[in-house]
């Protein structure tokens, strides 16, 4: 069944990205909005608009009775979930099912599955995808730590199963470490979580993290290459790539490969992305997580394959099959993304809101800016600082560089303080034109070159 | 006029630093200078609220969890 009416459950550029994506497949729009995003973009872009709630994400964009509420009035035939928000929650994605309407993502079962960190490596496990090494399960005494140790290889991280987002880990280099640290983190755990259980995973330094776009349509799937987001702050991703320029040919065939191979395995429908941790040193790459949504940096896989990834999942969503064949998928070029986000570089990245007094975004074919800004604009403080992304192709990373360094140049956001200031700095970094980074490279390198003001 | 306690930023005005501790100040309660009368959300990003006058606290004229715009008075001392 085709979509004719679609409601856009989410907001900001994303919400404007799916708005303009609808009209070119002649689809008529509804963005469902927050009191706060009366006056967005969106809402201005979109057929119609459904006011959900109060500002708070809890009592709007995470209400699942007020969004569906707003579908079924608005006689929407389809939900987009965009990125964040509700767009991994299985249960929404099974009470817009219930409700008669299509969600644009995968079935609800597949959300859940692969949203379970276990469920999801056992997955990859079981389609041949390699996972990182670590301790089959918990490990129970000092000489059982040692022996896993051994078959992961050193050094090794020491995590409590009750601990999360970085807490409770312990990395051992060697096996007197090992012995040492394992009782010290068994009481540590103990007292933080009021659990003393631990697993061990190898440690890869300075990985790279390289994700595969894939597509698929319940049945087959294809890859669109791949990205590489190594540059982050506190987890965030702050500049992205397409393709990975870490990877030789071969090992850009193996990792998307194995992309496909799972996403198949699970009748994967809908865009998704699989995340992989990538060792320079050894050549090996772990699955780590798959994303079951439209991701923010998917324009960069955009430009170099000239696919409109947000057009092809809800296509899927409206019962095509795949249109495109792994062969009709060409690499082409490079392209680069900036986050521009309304925080302070030069001070802490302070988040800092406000009103666009101009606006000036640079024009050429090889640029894009996905953005919810226009002048006039009051950015609202409830939500999430991108207000933008910026995104340049070359036939080659170099000249990529030097194109965003350029479109850099050529944006100007007046009215608040914005990252353009630290993607300026990144363009012309010698380790950046160099491709010598790694996820933990930024902070560090922030702490030393810190962003005037 | 009473004295008031603005907020710095526009966002999420918070009484307490967790939903399950206790305010960090209360009506009839004095304040000093670079004392934190709460927390104002902003973009995920939490930001103290501290007093740039000292008194006493004869009001809260914006409410827990209230949207606040900068400017805005949180507090008026007595």
């Amino acid at each position: 069944m085709a979509i004719s009416k679609l409601l856009i459950a989410n907001r900001g550029e994303i919400a404007v990205r799916i708005i303009r994506a609808a009209q070119a497949l002649g689809i008529r729009t509804v963005q469902a909005h927050s009191m706060a995003d009366a006056d967005s973009l969106a809402v201005q872009l979109a057929d119609e608009a459904v006011n959900i709630g109060p500002p708070h994400a809890a009592k709007s964009y995470l209400k699942v009775d007020a969004v569906l509420e707003a579908a079924k009035s608005s006689g929407a035939d389809a939900v987009h979930p965009g990125y964040g928000f509700l767009s991994e929650n299985a249960a929404f994605a099974r009470a817009v099912e219930d409700a008669g309407l299509i969600f644009v993502g995968p079935k609800p079962e597949t959300i859940s599955r692969l949203g379970d960190k276990a469920a999801a490596r056992a997955a990859a496990e079981a389609a041949g995808v390699p996972t990182v090494p670590g301790s089959e399960g918990l490990i129970d005494s000092v000489d059982a730590a040692r022996d896993a140790a051994e078959r992961i290889g050193y050094p090794v991280m020491i995590k409590a199963s009750a601990g999360g987002g970085g807490r409770g880990i312990k990395i051992a280099e060697n096996a007197d470490e090992l012995a040492k640290l394992v009782s010290q983190a068994r009481s540590e755990a103990q007292a933080a979580f009021g659990d003393g259980s631990l697993y061990m995973e190898k440690l890869v330094r300075n990985a790279r993290h390289i994700e595969v776009q894939v597509l698929g349509d319940g049945t087959d799937a294809v890859h669109c290459f791949e990205r590489e987001c190594s540059m982050q702050r506190r987890r965030q991703k702050v500049w992205e790539e397409a393709p990975s320029a870490a990877l030789d040919d071969a090992k850009r065939q193996a990792i998307c490969t194995s992309a496909v191979d799972l996403a198949r395995s699970v009748g994967y429908r809908g865009a998704g992305t699989l995340e992989y941790l990538y060792d320079d040193a050894s050549g090996e790459f772990y699955f780590i997580e798959m994303n079951t949504r439209i991701q923010v940096e998917h324009p960069v896989t955009e430009m170099i394959t000239g696919i409109d990834l947000v057009q092809e999942m809800i296509r899927i969503a409206g019962g095509e099959k795949l249109r495109l064949k792994q062969d009709d998928i060409r690499l082409n070029g490079h392209a680069i993304e900036c986050r521009i986000n309304a925080e302070d570089p030069s001070n802490g990245f302070m988040p800092a809101p406000g009103t666009v007094e101009r606006l000036v975004v640079p024009a050429a074919d090889h640029v894009r800016f996905d953005t919810l800004l226009y002048e006039g604009y009051t950015i609202p403080p409830f939500y999430d600082s991108l207000l933008g992304k910026l995104i340049v192709h070359g036939p080659d990373r170099a000249t990529a560089i030097d194109r965003m360094a350029a479109a850099l140049d050529g944006l100007t956001i007046d009215g608040f303080k914005t990252t353009v200031a630290l993607h300026k700095a990144l363009a012309r970094s010698a380790d950046v034109r160099a491709n010598a980074i790694h996820t933990q490279y930024l902070e560090p390198w922030l702490e030393a070159h810190p962003i005037p003001s | 006029m009473a004295e008031q306690i603005v907020s710095p930023l526009p966002g999420t005005f918070y009484r307490k630093p967790s939903p399950d501790e206790p305010n960090f100040k209360n009506e009839g309660d004095t304040v000093a200078v670079g004392d934190v009368i709460g927390l104002v959300e902003v973009m995920k990003t939490f930001n103290e609220v501290k007093a740039d006058k000292a008194g006493t606290i004869a009001s809260f004229v914006a409410d827990n969890e209230e949207a606040v715009m900068a400017g805005q008075p949180l507090v008026e001392l007595g």
